[in-house]
């Protein structure tokens, strides 16, 4: 087989982990879904689709009545249900926060006495629960875990919604920074020197500091922080280590970014900053996919035409139409409502059509593949649902 | 049911959404509502993008509220700030020339325990709302374009958050008054905004039974945003539905001539009709999980944008509210 590399499929041929990002609501998930079923069905291979929170119903259409933390194989009944057969496998998993936070515990503390003291602690799962950027670490640490097993050709990964989309590019740096600190070890300082001499400097040091800290939180929330910290700090190394291999796999030749998009202004502009970072930190960027586009027709000047003469000359045409024998057409007024009501549903659509083309030519700094998914008529139930936005994404069966 | 009619007699809306459903959009229509009906507005924009202030047409502005419209004042929510304010006004600590490196630290701890930053967020709400009860602060209505759905419990919860972790010290008193504030249904009401379509959707009734079974604070209306337009009544449905016949065809192409016009005018209305029928599906979910007032807004197919968009978004819930 020939690798077009400028396709959506020859990147997904080239390539071992497809990042998908963008701002929320423009269909990240479906995206990563039909991808992964694309590269599954056309390339070959075991392909995971690794996603954050898909919504049920995309469960249900890969056949799965819950995605887990645990890879679950598509079962190939989901596939002969849509007349699809795969070339490949496709399997899925969903990112757990908590459970993957607890892996990486376990895993990084000097022993299980220590694990359990830093999971029991209440500031841990205010850290691992509700602190935004811990999803973007342990996605990006979770798909590290998954791509070093080994156990997949291609992974497609779709990213946390998050407020800003470059956070969690910078989420493995800055729990490395943020574990290697020197701000840790002072905070910690006056906690895990016992006393004497070196105590009471680290306590000069610090003492602006602490006089603010104590009025706000009260000391013996400060101790309790500091003693999280104590115990978490007991795993520095290996979060560390971790910590950057998983930025070296995202700089990696072997992983490219997608950035979805839809062609509204502040997700398009957001798309735009997101490229543009991508390529100035020296990240892989692989295409764009303009998400939920309006068909080419509602921009067509015949259409327009049309439009205009269907209103103009409606209750003349309605006339005729009430004379064909049709009996739902039997009414020229109704006919006549009918059609001035299209032609201004379709100019209606028209403007919508001609907005997103302008936004089109303002994309700037685009990779080679930019690829278009129409907006589909009905939600995706099944996988011929998947299966419809994967023809969108590799066309003419490339 | 219908819209409360008392939604706009509070003292705090705060607005709420899963993102790209247009919080921001209907948080400065219902402010400059408001402002319609001589209420002095504040507008406290949580994330930071300078959304709301485009929405006026206005220069993005900052921690010091900036009146960007007659009656409506914008500020930009800046936890930094929120804390120094805090300090100077509460403790009395000499900080401002110092607080450089301890803001560094404090931003430390508040990745720690997160319950902080929130907190300093809903707190300089919540004293904006006070102040302005008090006679102190001119706002007849402070309205906070809030976090995410995702985020927002998390945030309007803070103070129980802090209150529970922090067992005593003046901050642990600090929230007390908070939470009476943001627990009032007098004064305040979480408002979600949704679209029609399955996440949003989805988001919105999670929030919903997620902020009754972990938040004191009230709710207030869902507003569903960028509803398309029914086209057709059953009868011209079925004339519709009639039109791709051989005959109707025919008949009309002796008019339009022979060019794809007509099909593209035909796919385009089926492609209408099927979108406002699967959103129908999703609302119809909405309507059947969550039993609050809805407000519905039009989908906006005009090129309309900043203060003139903001004006349609204020007349629609204007209509919305029975005003």
């Amino acid at each position: 087989m020939t690798v077009d590399r400028s396709s959506l499929a020859g990147l997904v041929a080239a390539k071992e982990i497809i990042v998908l990002c963008g701002s929320g609501g423009v269909g990240k998930t479906s995206i990563a879904a039909a991808t992964a079923l694309g590269a599954a069905s056309r390339t070959g291979g075991k392909v995971l689709v690794l996603t954050i929170d898909p919504a049920k119903r995309l469960a249900s259409a890969l056949g799965l009545e819950e995605i887990g933390n645990v890879e679950t194989r598509v079962p190939e009944s989901a596939f002969t249900q849509v007349g699809l057969t795969p070339r490949g496998e496709l399997w899925a998993a969903m990112l757990d926060t908590k459970q993957s936070w607890d892996a990486l515990v376990m895993r990084h503390a000097p022993d299980e006495a220590t694990a359990h003291r830093i999971i029991d602690n209440a500031l841990y799962d205010n850290i691992t629960g509700r602190f935004v950027q811990s999803h973007d670490y342990i996605a990006m640490e979770r798909l590290f875990e998954v791509h070093a097993s080994g156990a997949y050709d291609l992974i497609v990964i779709d990213t946390p919604p998050t407020r800003n989309a470059l956070d969690f590019l910078e989420a493995p740096h800055r729990m490395a920074e943020f574990f290697g600190g020197r701000l840790l070890r002072w905070l910690t300082a006056p906690y895990r020197l016992g006393g004497g001499r070196g105590a009471r400097l680290v306590n000069l040091a610090s003492r602006p500091f602490y006089q603010v800290a104590d009025r706000i939180l009260g000391s013996q929330f400060l101790q309790d922080i500091a003693e999280f910290f104590l115990n978490f700090q007991s795993m520095y190394d290996g979060f560390v280590t971790r910590a950057r291999a998983v930025e070296r796999l995202l700089h990696d030749k072997r992983t490219t970014f997608v950035v979805v998009t839809t062609l509204e202004a502040s997700p398009l502009h957001e798309a735009r900053v997101f490229c543009e970072e991508l390529v100035a930190r020296d990240f892989p960027f692989g295409a764009i996919v303009l998400n939920k586009t309006l068909p080419a027709s509602f921009t067509s000047a015949d259409g327009s035409r049309a439009a205009t003469v269907l209103t103009d000359d409606a209750d003349a045409l309605a006339g005729d139409l009430a004379v064909t024998g049709e009996p739902a057409l039997a009414d020229a007024g109704i006919d006549a409502r009918v059609l001035r009501t299209i032609a201004a549903s379709y100019r209606n659509f028209s403007v919508v059509a001609s907005r997103e083309a302008e936004l089109r030519t303002e994309l700037g700094r685009v990779p080679e593949v930019v690829v278009d998914v129409p907006n589909l008529e009905a939600d995706v139930h099944d996988l011929g649902g998947l299966a419809r936005i994967a023809e969108a994404l590799f066309p003419d069966g490339a | 049911m219908t819209a409360a009619p008392d939604l706009l007699a509070r003292r705090l809306l705060v607005v709420t959404g899963k993102g790209g459903v247009g919080k921001s959009t209907v948080t400065a229509g219902l402010a400059l509502l408001a402002a319609d009906l001589g209420k002095r507005v504040l507008i406290v924009e949580v994330d930071g993008k300078g959304d709301i202030c485009s929405k006026f047409e206005h220069p993005r502005v900052g921690f010091d509220p900036v009146e960007v419209h007659p009656n409506i004042s914008v500020l930009a929510m800046d936890t930094e700030a929120s804390l120094r304010e805090y300090l100077r006004l509460n403790l009395k600590v000499p900080v401002l020339g110092r607080l450089g490196p301890v803001a560094r630290v404090f931003d430390f701890v508040a990745t720690a325990a997160p319950g902080v930053k929130e907190v300093l967020t809903i707190g300089k709400v919540a004293w904006e709302v006070r102040e302005s009860i008090e006679g102190r602060a001119p706002w007849d209505l402070v309205l906070v374009d809030a976090a995410a759905t995702g985020h927002v419990v998390a945030q309007m919860g803070a103070p129980d958050a802090i209150r529970d972790l922090v067992s005593v010290g003046p901050i642990r008193s600090q929230t007390e008054w908070m939470i009476r504030i943001l627990s009032d249904p007098a004064i305040t009401a979480l408002n979600v905004v949704t679209t029609p379509e399955e996440m949003p959707v989805s988001e919105t009734i999670d929030l919903v039974t997620r902020a009754r079974s972990e938040l004191d604070v009230p709710l207030g209306a869902v507003i569903v945003n960028r509803v398309l337009p029914e086209l057709f009544a059953r009868a011209e449905e079925a004339a519709f539905d009639a039109l791709g016949a051989e005959a109707s065809r025919a008949a009309l192409g002796a008019h339009l001539g022979d060019g794809p016009g007509l099909d593209d005018v035909l796919a385009g209305a089926r492609l209408a009709v099927a979108l406002r029928r699967t959103r129908a599906v999703h609302l119809a979910n909405l309507r059947a999980a969550v039993d609050l007032p809805m407000l519905y807004l039009p989908y906006l197919f005009t090129r309309t944008h900043g203060l003139r968009e903001t004006r349609v978004v204020a007349d629609s819930l204007g209509a919305e509210f029975g005003l």
